[in-house]
């Protein structure tokens, strides 16, 4: 907020599926201390995944609504978890699809690193060292009804 | 739900699950086209072979639209001008097709079965972009699609689908897409064109046949008006087109006598004022334009889910 000090040019997109939960939870925020109404959307990244010729079978796509236009806006890209930042590379893609935001910022919950792309979020709740193998579980009240986030070590 | 199927040949035996995995995925396609850049990057690196041995012009530029807003290569060989004019078998045409790198194979061709003939022959995935008088799984799949747009769920809706149904693909594909869904269909139009078993009771389920237009249009939820082909005429079976037109043409008065607001639909290409008016067809009701955007989307759906079945690197191994 203090680097894009028009916050009427901010649109906030959750990337799902629980990105959404949290993008939305950052428009409550904005509402509620800042006064100002951001749209918000929800992307879904299936169709720009980069392993969908080595799965051998058709993910599920889900629901993508942009219900407006992200040209020359600051679009806030939320994710709950940044990993090997092969999902940001896909979102990226998705969304100059949708026209040309005049920024796009990364923020995610757990920055969990072992990056494989040249990638890194602007803003992060909470960087937690892991190992490659780990699951770093987020748990949202509104899906898994409690706020948690959980490292399992196999 | 994992999709499993490697083909599109007909939805006779398909499950209510299965069509409406399809039809959820048509919804996402219809955003990827309402986008600003109406092009998503899946089918990347796949060929799409659209090998038409029987006129069209919609349905496959319906093809070729889907394919290449899913970012597939798309290669068009038709019958005339190929080597099927030269006397080559559809086996050897498609061995050929497939041999240049065709992970998908949309036909269309005069014989019912042909489809069947190449996916049990070749290594592709294949679709039926309509055999014969057999199938036409597309045009149903994007009706069903556009009838729930219209109408919200189908469970006990009643559809009539009026005109030369012994001859069209496109009925038996309506009914084995609408039927799994819970809609009712009846069947109306001339006796010398409905199917003859049909006619004397054995009709499949959820299937009911009624000779009045009237009164199968009387309180009905949607009117679908098959295409009347002009040989029929020449063939003996109707006398004329303009009886036809006066028996079974749908004129506004007629659609009025259904559900208020039904809609009403075609396949395309329409003889205006032989089965439908052009009152009717460019009318308040008509959803006819609407069939023609959801069948690019129901098209890019089957794509998505077929492609997916096929991995490259199993292809180049």
């Amino acid at each position: 907020m203090e680097r894009d000090r028009d916050l009427s040019a901010l649109a906030v997109i959750g990337i799902r599926s629980r990105g959404d939960v949290l993008a939305a939870r950052l428009r409550d925020a904005l509402r509620a201390n800042e006064g100002v109404d951001v749209p918000l959307g929800l992307l879904d990244i299936t169709l720009y995944r980069d392993d969908l010729t080595r799965v051998g079978y058709a993910p599920e796509i889900h629901e993508t609504r942009i219900p407006f236009s992200v040209d020359d806006r600051v679009v806030v890209l939320v994710d709950d978890v940044l990993y090997t930042g092969r999902t940001i590379r896909a979102a990226l893609d998705a969304l100059v699809d949708f026209g040309r935001p005049k920024a796009i910022r990364l923020a995610v919950l757990v920055d969990r690193g072992h990056r494989e792309l040249p990638i890194r979020a602007d803003f992060v709740g909470k960087n937690v060292p892991t190992q490659p193998g780990d699951d770093v579980r987020v748990r949202l009240t509104e899906i898994d009804g409690r706020d948690e986030v959980e490292v399992v070590r196999p | 739900m994992t999709w499993r199927r490697r083909h599109v040949l007909a939805t006779d035996d398909w499950s209510a699950d299965e069509i409406e995995q399809v039809l959820e995925t048509t919804e996402r396609m219809r955003e990827v086209l309402s986008r600003p850049i109406r092009r998503a990057p899946p089918l990347r690196g796949r060929t799409v072979i659209l090998f038409f041995a029987e006129a069209s012009t919609r349905t496959r530029v319906s093809f070729e639209l889907a394919a290449k807003a899913l970012s597939a290569d798309v290669v068009n060989v038709s019958a005339s001008g190929s080597s099927v004019e030269k006397g080559e078998t559809l086996l050897d045409t498609v061995r050929t097709l497939e041999a240049l790198g065709g992970d998908v194979v949309v036909m269309r061709h005069s014989a019912s079965g042909a489809p069947y003939f190449v996916a049990q022959r070749s290594g592709a995935a294949v679709i039926n972009a309509g055999d014969g008088w057999h199938a036409h799984p597309t045009q149903g799949l994007l009706d069903a699609f556009t009838l729930r747009g219209a109408l919200g769920d189908l469970a006990g809706k009643r559809i009539v689908i009026v005109g030369d149904v012994v001859h069209s693909r496109v009925a038996r594909s309506d009914i084995h897409a609408l039927v799994p869904l819970g809609a009712r269909i009846t069947l109306c139009g001339p006796p010398t064109l409905q199917p003859s078993a049909w006619l004397h009771g054995a009709l499949p389920d959820g299937v009911g046949f009624e000779p009045d237009l009237d009164r199968a249009l009387r309180g009905a939820d949607a009117v679908i008006a098959l295409r009347l082909q002009r040989e029929r005429q020449e063939g003996g079976l109707i006398p004329s087109l303009r009886e036809y037109a006066r028996v079974w043409g749908l004129t506004e008065a007629r659609v009025a006598l259904m559900r208020d607001g039904a809609p009403v639909m075609h396949p395309g290409p329409m003889n205006e004022g032989v089965e439908i008016d052009a009152a009717v067809a460019h009318g308040a009701r008509s959803l006819i334009e609407t069939q023609v955007t959801n069948g690019v989307a129901v098209r890019m759906a089957l794509l998505y889910l077929l492609a997916g079945t096929t991995s490259l690197e199993a292809a180049a191994t």
